[in-house]
């Protein structure tokens, strides 16, 4: 099967051309966000009347990278080199679905095109892929050291000192991330499609006594 | 006692960094098993390549560096105070130089520990013996998988499950088929059957220290064992949901005594990342394998 090339930022064609099963490399920024990013982003941005001043210029910032771009849950171990320079040193994707209730929120207001993570999302995120264009993306569970080896450059970090490490906003530069489609835009869930197609096999199976 | 920290430093640097052969031997087949260029096989080869990088540079397999559990078999004389102490430095130390994560979180207050001390972490069991000498089994027992085990009381009307190895059968099936790919399969089975709810998930994770390619002694266990490892990947859920032939590695079944009244089944996950170690001290002289 072939592998599909993404470059950040991502265009709604490229994204609605993707299905479900497809093999994806990322090439390009990603942003990691896991719980109190997404609690973050909603209270401030999506639930707030207006956006504090004091929170203005990071939302502009993610604007900027978000639209066209990518969202990464990880909760990444990092280390600075003698230069100063942060660098990710294991960085495997957490758990997708503690972000369903934000995460098609997110997506509309920034225009995300693509959500990196594990074990894939509920129902409100998979509408959010097909009305706005976008693509879930599950990433290889446990694989730290070779993902944090794709990242070749940390960009920025915000909200360091408020959330700590892991659940920072890490702006990076990845090359070549691997990755698979398992929610596209056309309302398809390989995770759904895998239950049922796993539950009739046990049916089979139990209607088969030892 | 002699000093053994630096020993158990190292034990913990080789099991968080440093996956068993058996293990990377089970994902390398089942790479060459899977349909050549599936989404199924580069998942399998995303992981062994991480396996060697990890191997290399020394850093966590999995960034989860789960709950250290150790058992300690001790020959007569031996204080398993000082023993605990020792292992409980090592462990401090272990997550200092970033072998582990900081992953003791107090439950209420959500505080971090910092260095993977608390009062019930790491888990512990400790069992004199007739040996005349030391042995530290460890293993890192990630929270995503820990978090798809199941338990099962028979009779179970839904699985159609009695109190037989047809119902063991049954449970364990769908305990797979519910854990999906979200455990990170491919993944080892430990099963329990009997015991009180407490003591049958302990025999179940103890199952995981057993090696890959072994078998039941018991012949019918061993038995169902084999199909159970056959049936699993029968369900076509895959490396990481993905779907395709390997879903798990192996299944490991022990039964324990249990009341009149009880009949639990326990199926504990484990992760492709099975990360464990020995550690050996004999006549002054340390082995870890």
């Amino acid at each position: 099967m072939a592998i599909v090339e993404l470059s950040v930022p991502i265009g709604e064609a490229a994204i609605r051309g993707l299905h479900i099963g497809d093999q994806v490399r990322l090439y390009g920024t990603v942003i990691t966000a896991r719980d109190a990013a997404h609690k973050y982003i909603v209270e401030n941005f999506i639930h707030s009347p207006a956006i504090p001043e004091s929170e203005r210029a990071l939302h502009d910032e993610l604007m900027r990278l978000w639209r066209g771009g990518v969202i990464y849950h990880c909760g990444p171990v990092v280390s600075k080199d003698e230069a100063g320079r942060w660098r990710f040193v294991a960085a495997g994707p957490t758990t997708s679905i503690r972000e369903e209730p934000y995460e098609a929120d997110v997506i509309a207001h920034f225009g995300v095109r693509a959500v990196i993570g594990k074990g894939g999302m509920g129902p409100k995120t998979l509408a959010a892929c097909q009305q706005y264009g976008a693509v879930y993306l599950h990433a290889v569970g446990g694989a730290a050291t070779l993902i944090a080896s794709s990242v070749k450059e940390v960009l920025a970090v915000f909200k360091k000192e408020e959330f700590g490490v892991p659940e920072a906003f890490w702006v990076v530069r990845v090359e070549g991330f691997p990755a698979v489609v398992t929610m596209d835009a056309h309302g398809q869930s390989l995770h759904e499609t895998m239950y049922q197609q796993s539950a009739q096999k046990l049916a089979e199976l139990f209607s088969a006594r030892a | 006692m002699e000093n053994l920290v630096p020993h158990f430093i190292e034990l913990i640097r080789r099991a968080a960094t440093d996956l068993p052969e058996d293990v990377e031997a089970a994902l390398r087949r089942a790479y060459e098993q899977e349909e050549a260029g599936s989404a199924a096989q580069n998942a399998l080869g995303v992981i062994l390549e991480n396996v060697r990088l990890s191997r290399a540079a020394s850093t966590p397999i999995c960034q989860d560096t789960g709950t250290p559990i150790f058992y300690v078999y001790y020959p007569t004389g031996w204080s398993t105070l000082a023993l605990k102490k020792q292992i409980r430095e090592a462990v401090a130390e272990a997550t200092a130089r970033s072998y582990l994560r900081p992953n003791s979180v107090e439950t209420l207050s959500g505080k971090n520990t910092g260095n993977n001390l608390g009062e019930d972490f790491p888990y512990f069991h400790f069992e004199e013996w007739e040996e005349d000498y030391l042995k530290v089994d460890l293993m890192l027992k990630g929270g995503g998988c820990e978090n798809v085990g199941a338990q099962y009381s028979l009779p179970d009307t839904r699985l159609g499950a009695d109190r037989d190895l047809e119902g063991v059968r049954r449970a364990v099936l769908d305990a797979v088929h519910q854990a999906q790919g979200l455990g990170c399969a491919p993944a080892v089975i430990g099963v329990a059957i009997g015991g009180d709810r407490a003591s049958s998930y302990i025999k179940s994770k103890e199952q995981f220290y057993r090696p890959l390619d072994d078998a039941s002694p018991d012949p019918k266990i061993a038995a169902l064992e084999k199909r159970l490892t056959e049936e699993a990947n029968s369900l076509g859920i895959g490396p990481m949901g993905f779907g395709g032939k390997t879903t798990v590695l192996s299944v490991k079944i022990d039964a324990l005594e249990r009341l009149p009244a009880s009949y639990f089944v326990t199926a504990s996950y484990m992760c492709w990342a099975h990360r464990r170690r020995t550690l050996v001290y004999r006549n002054g002289e340390v082995r870890i394998e």
